[in-house]
């Protein structure tokens, strides 16, 4: 295995004239937690897009683990270890917790496709869903359809379907978004909380989590990478200060 | 809406799985028209293959969410399969059902390519235009197919060499029953299935499905073929029991009364389309008998009362109902 789990090199789409991602040039190494920052509209969704495969660069290569994935579909990426949660919950409104997880467990493990045996034979299966849901405390609620759930346990049923899946490196859009303050908190504990091999990528606008999460912050403006490195270089660079922060820098130095 | 605790986790997928006495009565209750209505068997067969039909299309559109307004398609293939084979001289009704399958499938199986790519709308215009294509190529090869007089010279052989097909229908009844109990214990199975879930997943967030690592395409075209096989089997059933096969088992009417049937019953749910043929086809029965010139405006009025009155059908009705009283209780 490489030292760097995800790379993207000279990644460009643009919809019309309008330039969504221009040059992308990163390297994640194994096990690192970034934050991807920059203000609404600089196309960092639509970069995750871009390296799950759910939208196709214009150019540019996407590689996994330095094996060039650009031309595998979403769901192969995922199953090799490239997963993605959204910034709007999209789960399954009428199964419950511990299906929505098992039905993951069992897409990663290959075993979906079997109609002729009961689920209830797969009982490792079961098992491993049930020790995720455990580990983000849902078990207690893990019988309830997913739409019953509260808004902060739907959050955390999205992370869980991308733990199912075994990721290497997952990109978490706004894991926090539509959550109250003090449950992000806890939200982002359960993130830091995850295996130390997998590399983390998350987005979020709350300067406090970024700054006391991630260990390498990157600043996307209007469809570029603007700058990279660790929280502390962020909050003094003076591009990131007049272009993106602007007049709220002093909010910086919070974390 | 699941209060009930499970020791284990896995407790709460071996509870789906278990019979209800409700389902055990049910199938029981199936055989109440032999002893209660022995005049009416013909019409208690054609009830079997049709609800055997609705459940197929339960498979796609109650449970994987694929709309469809061509499933005739399936069910025709399968009955002039056997009514073929039958004219050719072999009227054995076990093999005809396999090769009826085994046609409708393989039409299935090609027709999923398609299918897959699309959902909605789109979805109800390509089944549609499958279903029209293949009247008309049926009705252009009349040759083969006997065009619009139907296909002629079917005869049915015994079944295990020992059970003729009668006037009354008791074969032809024990007969379709037989059929629709094995495939529903294979669908049952089916959507308790890993397999089954990720149907779910696809009915309830099919866009989520590909981030999960699921290969929904292949998924679709999987389910699609195993419901083509069965609207072949009731097909052939259809075929070997009334010994007619004629465009009409292929058209419209029949894609769109198999559709009212699930609705009416309630989707999703297995017996629901079992309830709704049932109900439906009584009905028109009943009402036909009642005025012969006016009957589908009952059936309209029933369609729409059941629509308002009950949005997820008279199976969701009945459930709501069950709950309610043993809240009350």
């Amino acid at each position: 295995m490489s030292e760097n789990a995800l790379a993207t090199q000279g990644v460009n789409k643009s919809f019309g004239s309008l330039i969504v991602a221009s040059d992308i040039e990163l390297t994640l190494p194994r096990g690192v937690r970034y934050a991807l920052i920059g203000p609404n509209g600089a196309g960092k969704t639509t970069l995750i897009n871009l390296i799950t495969g759910m939208l196709r660069p214009d150019a540019g290569r996407i590689f996994l683990d330095d094996e060039d994935v650009t031309s595998l579909a979403p769901e192969q990426r995922v199953r090799r270890g490239l997963v993605r949660t959204y910034q709007i919950n999209s789960l399954f409104p009428h199964l419950t917790a511990l299906e929505s997880v098992t039905l993951a467990v069992c897409e990663q493990r290959g075993v979906a496709r079997t109609w002729w045996r009961k689920l209830s034979v797969y009982r490792d299966e079961v098992d491993e869903a049930h020790h995720i849901l455990s580990s983000l405390m849902l078990a207690p609620v893990c019988h309830r359809p997913t739409r019953e759930l509260a808004y902060g346990q739907q959050r955390l049923l999205e992370i869980a379907l991308a733990l199912a899946t075994r990721p290497k490196v997952l990109l978490l859009d706004e894991p926090a978004a539509g959550v109250p303050r003090d449950e992000s908190k806890e939200l982002f504990a359960a993130i830091a909380g995850l295996p130390r091999d997998i590399t983390v990528l998350f987005i979020e606008h709350d300067m406090e989590l970024v700054f006391r999460f991630a260990s390498r912050v990157i600043v996307m403006v209007g469809g570029r990478v603007l700058v990279e490195g660790t929280p502390q270089e962020i909050a003094s660079d003076p591009q990131v200060r007049a272009v993106y922060l602007g007049k709220t820098a002093g909010a910086l130095k919070h974390g | 809406m699941t209060t009930e605790t499970f020791a284990g986790p896995q407790d709460f997928f071996q509870a789906q799985l278990r019979w209800h006495w409700i389902e055990i009565a049910f199938w029981l209750a199936m055989l109440l028209p032999f002893v209660l209505t022995p005049n009416y068997l013909v019409l208690a067969s054609q009830i079997a293959i049709t609800a055997l039909f609705v459940l197929s299309l339960d498979l796609i559109l109650g449970f994987s969410g694929i709309v469809s307004l061509g499933h005739a398609a399936y069910f025709g293939v399968g009955s002039y399969t056997v009514g073929l084979v039958s004219k050719w001289g072999w009227g054995e009704p076990l093999t005809g059902l396999l090769l009826g399958g085994i046609a409708a499938g393989l039409f299935g199986y090609l027709t999923s390519f398609i299918i897959a790519r699309f959902r909605h709308l789109a979805l109800i215009m390509i089944t549609l235009g499958i279903g029209l294509l293949l009247v008309e190529a049926a009705n252009s090869a009349s040759w083969l197919t006997g065009g619009f007089d139907g296909l002629q010279g079917i005869h049915t052989w015994r079944i295990f060499n020992t059970f003729r097909f009668d006037l009354y229908g008791y074969t032809a009844y024990g007969y379709s029953l037989a059929v629709l109990f094995v495939v529903f214990l294979v669908a049952r199975r089916l959507i308790h299935s890993p397999f089954g879930l990720a149907l779910r997943g696809i009915r309830e967030n099919g866009q989520r499905m590909p981030a999960i690592g699921a290969a929904t395409g292949q998924h679709i075209r999987t389910i699609y073929t195993i419901a083509a096989i069965i609207a072949g089997i009731a097909g052939a059933t259809l075929a070997e029991t009334t010994e007619t096969v004629s465009l009409e088992s292929l058209g419209f009417q029949r894609s769109a009364d198999v559709l009212v049937m699930l609705i009416l019953g309630g989707t999703g749910r297995l017996y629901g389309g079992l309830l709704g043929a049932i109900v439906y086809m009584v009905a028109r029965d009943q009402f036909s008998g009642l005025n012969p010139q006016y009957w589908y405006f009952w059936i309209g009025l029933l369609l729409i009362a059941v629509v308002v009155l009950l949005p997820n059908g008279i199976l969701g009705g009945l459930t709501l109902l069950a709950r309610r009283l043993k809240v009350a209780s």
